[in-house]
């Protein structure tokens, strides 16, 4: 029995109808902006709690009304869904307070606050999108919320990084909503359907089946920065840290990565993706933005630039778990999801906290931060090593199962990519943590703006850094992502 | 002669017209009032509409081809909700933005003079009718154009009447044509003509007299600057309502008398087509605000000429909805938008867009109507713009016209493109030289434009009702 057949809508307007109250606050009333916040964000929570509780009870959830003949505006809440807004609803609770936090002096924070409560509104529709043409309005309204807190700083560099930001991603909308009306003219719907809606016309016209898969995925491969559209992405970091955080990990790139799975197995369903031959290219270029993601990522010296290279590549292990077209690839790149957000967030935390409190942006000025700074940098430590791999941590589980995905479809030069990409990392990770806790911090560079970080800097990435211990020390645990993972899976392989 | 809402709709804005103008000092709440009431009266109609489909009152008894009938459908009543809706919250927005008494005393009779006559173009039913609605549209436009009163604002103004009187003149020089031809210029009569080349001589007279009205490339050299100097009210109504009644002629007109070559279709598209693209690179390069406001309505314009040739020679069956949600949707945003530009004028005391980051004086809630707006005329969903950009796509592709799409979508990011500067002007804060107080964001003046932005955006959600409501009484099925 439904008694609440509109959760999914409550859910979403939780934080669109926080945020028009936010914007109107004055800037002074800072205890009740962080009130409403904090208490948005944990009524957010709860309420996807129970929508996990019912939707594993096997109610199904379906919210649309009419916009134009024929096309609805449609929220749904499948598993895949859920899995997507569970990871948003509980990183934003956690941003929320490392934001509070981190803004505590700042000016602007009702704008702020404001237009990070609609960017994750934006993140809960792209999860929650019914059809191709709601994923379409969230993904648009993503781009416009996120902007403002791009630029947050109002400095030359944040808006140049800022209209850089907007021509690559508006332009992807553009092409996606060629890619939807093509979709919509070719199957005359644009619903989400596991096994996807192109079969027939797949058959018959593949040509016209071919060039919407590249328009699509290429639309929104821009947010999921694959390479070549993955540009933005380093340049966007000049974002204050809880926006960079909530970019990698959940909001933006993690929108794109999710348009890939929702266009790859609901709109064409893997099977028709890889009878029209598109899942090989597709498995290709990921293969590329990892390795080259990673290699940009050891020249930098900027912190936050290196994790954003690190990104560019990390993100692609979804990308790459998808296009792989074996059931075990595909649990490995829906657990990355959840994994390579847990983990990315710490880290832009992490750089944060390194950043307010040492006034350290560099990796060469990482030297004995870890003495300074023991709390985050041990979260740091256990995010890193997470990401390049060490059993039994997050990022080795994802890519576990992404090698037996490549085994098991005959790809062995999966597991190359993936050992070689792990090589990268250690590579790009291990002299940060090599500086941080066993070189000895030189007192003599002038150590700017050294103040001690509250407990809503501090707390954050640890409670973030246990989950990464968490989701991989207890994988198999019921009601872990993996396990989640895998019933999505049974979903959209149609096992 | 009974009173219906009909007539109501006409005659109540002509008589609050006279009476603000004999009445100088009550003006602003005759103003008011009259527009309220025509808000009313255009519900009526609605709700007669609703339920009986087209509407049709002889004046005076007598009926067509004689006298003169009155018709509302679908369409002409979509157009009239929106004329009277938007009318009232600029009219409330003016309320502030009128500073001046001697300002005050003319924008009412002058705004309500405007308000008879669109809704007289909306209801009419006869092209002689129509050329004199025109001709009143026209006058009262010039005059709210002068308004402000500045040196710039006379000379747009000037041009503005020329530019005015010649396509009036060309539509009645071809209305002339049709009376001798037929014999009668009731709607009814042209769709039963038959196609001859002195009946298209004079459709091509009318409609050349109208695109120089709405401005359509490369007759649009009057409007950029007409609008960008007027006050901002005036340019809310300018920009918002006025060009569209041109439009909706045109709309109505090629239906009854369809154009007889695909290459005219086509050459129309082209025009539409040049002004998205020269429209879009003046707005770049734009100094001041109001003035980039007035050229994207230029694109606009075209873009709304691309919706209506994509259909081609086939009639208007389909393609006219896509022009007549664009129609609408540029109506409420850029009235929005132009409010808001007045706003943020008035707060700075400039609108000069390359200095807009140079003071800590920021209306917060004006730059937030501006970039709500934007939204909806760049085509962003859920706006009714993109609403209105959808169905034009669609149709563009669903019949193979491809050319329309990359024109559409080249449009589009340019209106990013030149938004963005804007925008940027709104968040940059680093050229400040005083540190940034608490600056009140927002005044009540802010209310009326904020109300027309949120519309732009929702009423794209609602678009399903208004397109099976723009087709009630065989709207553009024919059957006038």
């Amino acid at each position: 029995m439904t008694d609440m057949p509109l959760l999914p809508l409550f859910i979403l307007l939780t934080s669109l109808l926080a945020s028009p109250i936010l914007f109107a606050l004055p800037e002074r009333a800072a205890n009740l902006r962080t009130g409403i916040n904090l208490g948005v964000a944990a009524i957010k929570v709860a309420l996807v709690a129970w929508l996990g509780w019912k939707v594993s009870q096997g109610v199904v959830y379906d919210v649309h009304f009419t916009v134009l003949p024929g096309l609805d505006f449609k929220l749904q809440a499948d598993p895949l869904a859920l899995l997507f807004v569970s990871l948003s609803a509980i990183l934003w609770l956690i941003t929320t307070v490392y934001s509070v936090g981190y803004l505590e002096s700042g000016s602007h924070r009702a704008r702020f606050f404001g237009f990070f409560s609609l960017c994750v509104a934006a993140t809960v529709g792209v999860a929650m999108a019914g059809n191709l043409f709601t994923f379409l309005i969230f993904y648009e309204l993503l781009t416009l919320a996120t902007y403002p807190l791009v630029i947050h700083r109002g400095s030359a560099e944040a808006l140049r990084a800022g209209r850089i930001y907007l021509i690559y991603t508006l332009a992807g909308g553009l092409v996606l909503l060629l890619g939807t009306l093509g979709l919509w003219i070719v199957a005359g719907t644009t619903d989400f359907v596991p096994g996807g809606i192109l079969a027939d016309v797949a058959a018959e016209q593949r040509l016209v089946a071919q060039m919407l898969f590249v328009v699509l995925v290429g639309a929104v491969g821009v947010k999921a920065a694959l390479v070549p559209f993955h540009a933005w992405l380093p340049i966007a970091m000049v974002a204050p840290a809880p926006v960079s955080a909530l970019l990698h990990a959940v909001a933006v790139v993690k929108a794109g990565a999710f348009g890939i799975m929702r266009v790859v197995y609901e709109v064409f369903g893997i099977e028709t993706a890889q009878a029209i031959g598109m899942t090989a290219p597709l498995a290709a270029l990921a293969a590329i933005t990892i390795i080259y993601g990673s290699l940009k990522a050891i020249t930098q010296d900027d912190i936050k630039k290196r994790l954003a290279y690190s990104t560019v590549s990390q993100v692609s292990y979804i990308t790459l778990g998808v296009a792989l077209a074996s059931p075990i690839a595909a649990v490995g790149a829906l657990a990355h999801l959840i994994h390579q957000g847990l983990m990315k967030i710490t880290m832009f935390m992490a750089a944060g906290n390194l950043a307010e409190g040492l006034g350290v942006k560099k990796v060469s000025q990482m030297n004995g931060v870890g003495r300074a700074m023991p709390g985050t940098m041990l979260a740091f430590t256990a995010a890193a090593l997470a990401m390049i791999g060490l059993p039994p941590l997050a990022g080795f589980v994802s890519k576990w199962y992404l090698a037996q995905g490549g085994l098991d479809t005959g790809a062995v030069w999966v597991v190359a990519l993936l050992l070689g990409s792990s090589l990268l990392n250690a590579i790009y990770f291990l002299p940060m943590l090599y500086r941080a806790w066993f070189r000895d911090g030189t007192e003599t560079e002038a150590v700017p703006a050294r103040r001690r970080i509250g407990w809503m800097l501090a707390a954050p990435p640890i409670t973030t850094a246990l989950m990464v211990l968490a989701v991989g020390g207890f994988a198999n645990a019921p009601f872990s992502p993996l396990e989640w993972t895998r019933f999505v899976v049974a979903i959209e392989y149609q096992e | 002669m009974t009173i219906d809402a009909m007539t109501l709709t006409l005659f109540l804005p002509l008589f609050g017209a006279m009476a603000a103008f004999v009445l100088p000092r009550a003006a602003t709440g005759i103003g008011l009032v009259t527009v309220l009431a025509t808000c009313g009266a255009v519900w009526l109609l609605a709700l007669e509409v609703l339920k009986a489909g087209a509407v049709i009152t002889p004046l005076g008894g007598w009926e067509a081809p004689l006298g003169i009938a009155l018709r509302a459908d679908g369409l002409s009543l979509a157009m009239l909700a929106m004329t009277s809706g938007v009318g009232l919250l600029v009219s409330l927005g003016a309320l502030n933005a009128l500073r001046d008494l001697r300002q005050r005393q003319y924008f009412w009779p002058l705004w309500l003079l405007l308000l008879t006559g669109m809704n007289g173009v909306y209801l009419g039913t006869d092209i002689f009718n129509l050329y004199v609605m025109i001709e009143v549209i026209a006058l009262a436009a010039v005059g709210l154009t002068v308004l402000s009163g500045t040196k710039e604002a006379l000379r747009a103004g000037l041009e503005y009447m020329y530019a005015s009187i010649l396509g009036a003149l060309l539509f009645l020089m071809g209305v002339g044509f049709v009376y001798l031809h037929l014999g009668r210029l009731d709607f009814a009569g042209l769709l039963e003509a038959e196609p001859s080349g002195a009946l298209s001589a004079a459709l091509a007279l009318m409609l050349v007299g109208l695109l120089l009205k709405t401005a359509l490339f490369p007759l649009h050299f009057w409007l950029p600057a007409a609008h960008a100097n007027a006050t901002a009210p005036a340019s809310a109504l300018l920009s918002g309502l006025v060009v569209k009644a041109a439009l909706y002629i045109f709309l109505r007109l090629t239906t009854y008398m369809p154009l007889p070559d695909e290459i005219l279709v086509t050459l129309i598209g082209a025009l539409g087509a040049g002004a998205v693209l020269w429209g879009g690179v003046q707005a770049l390069r734009a100094e001041r605000l109001k003035l980039l406001v007035a050229w994207s309505t230029v694109v606009q314009i075209g873009l709304i000429f691309i919706a209506f040739a994509r259909a081609g020679q086939v009639g208007l069956t389909e393609s006219w909805k896509a022009a007549a949600l664009l129609i609408l949707a540029h109506g409420v945003a850029k009235a929005a938008m132009f409010l808001a530009a007045g706003r943020i004028k008035d707060e700075l005391g400039h609108d000069i867009i390359r200095d807009l980051d140079k003071s800590n004086i920021r209306p917060t809630l004006a730059q937030f109507t501006f970039a709500l707006a934007a939204i909806s005329i760049i085509g962003l969903p859920p706006s009714l713009g993109f609403i209105g950009k959808w169905t034009l796509m669609e149709g563009a592709m669903a019949a193979g016209y491809w050319h329309w799409v990359v024109v559409t979508m080249i449009g589009t990011l340019l209106s990013v493109a030149y938004f963005s500067r804007v925008f940027a002007g709104f968040l940059r804060f680093d050229r400040v030289r005083a540190p940034v107080g608490e600056h009140q964001g927002w005044a009540l003046a802010d209310v009326a434009p904020l109300t027309l932005a949120i519309a732009s955006i929702s009423l794209g959600l609602m678009a399903a009702p208004i397109l099976s409501f723009l087709e009630l009484g065989y709207a553009l099925g024919v059957m006038p």
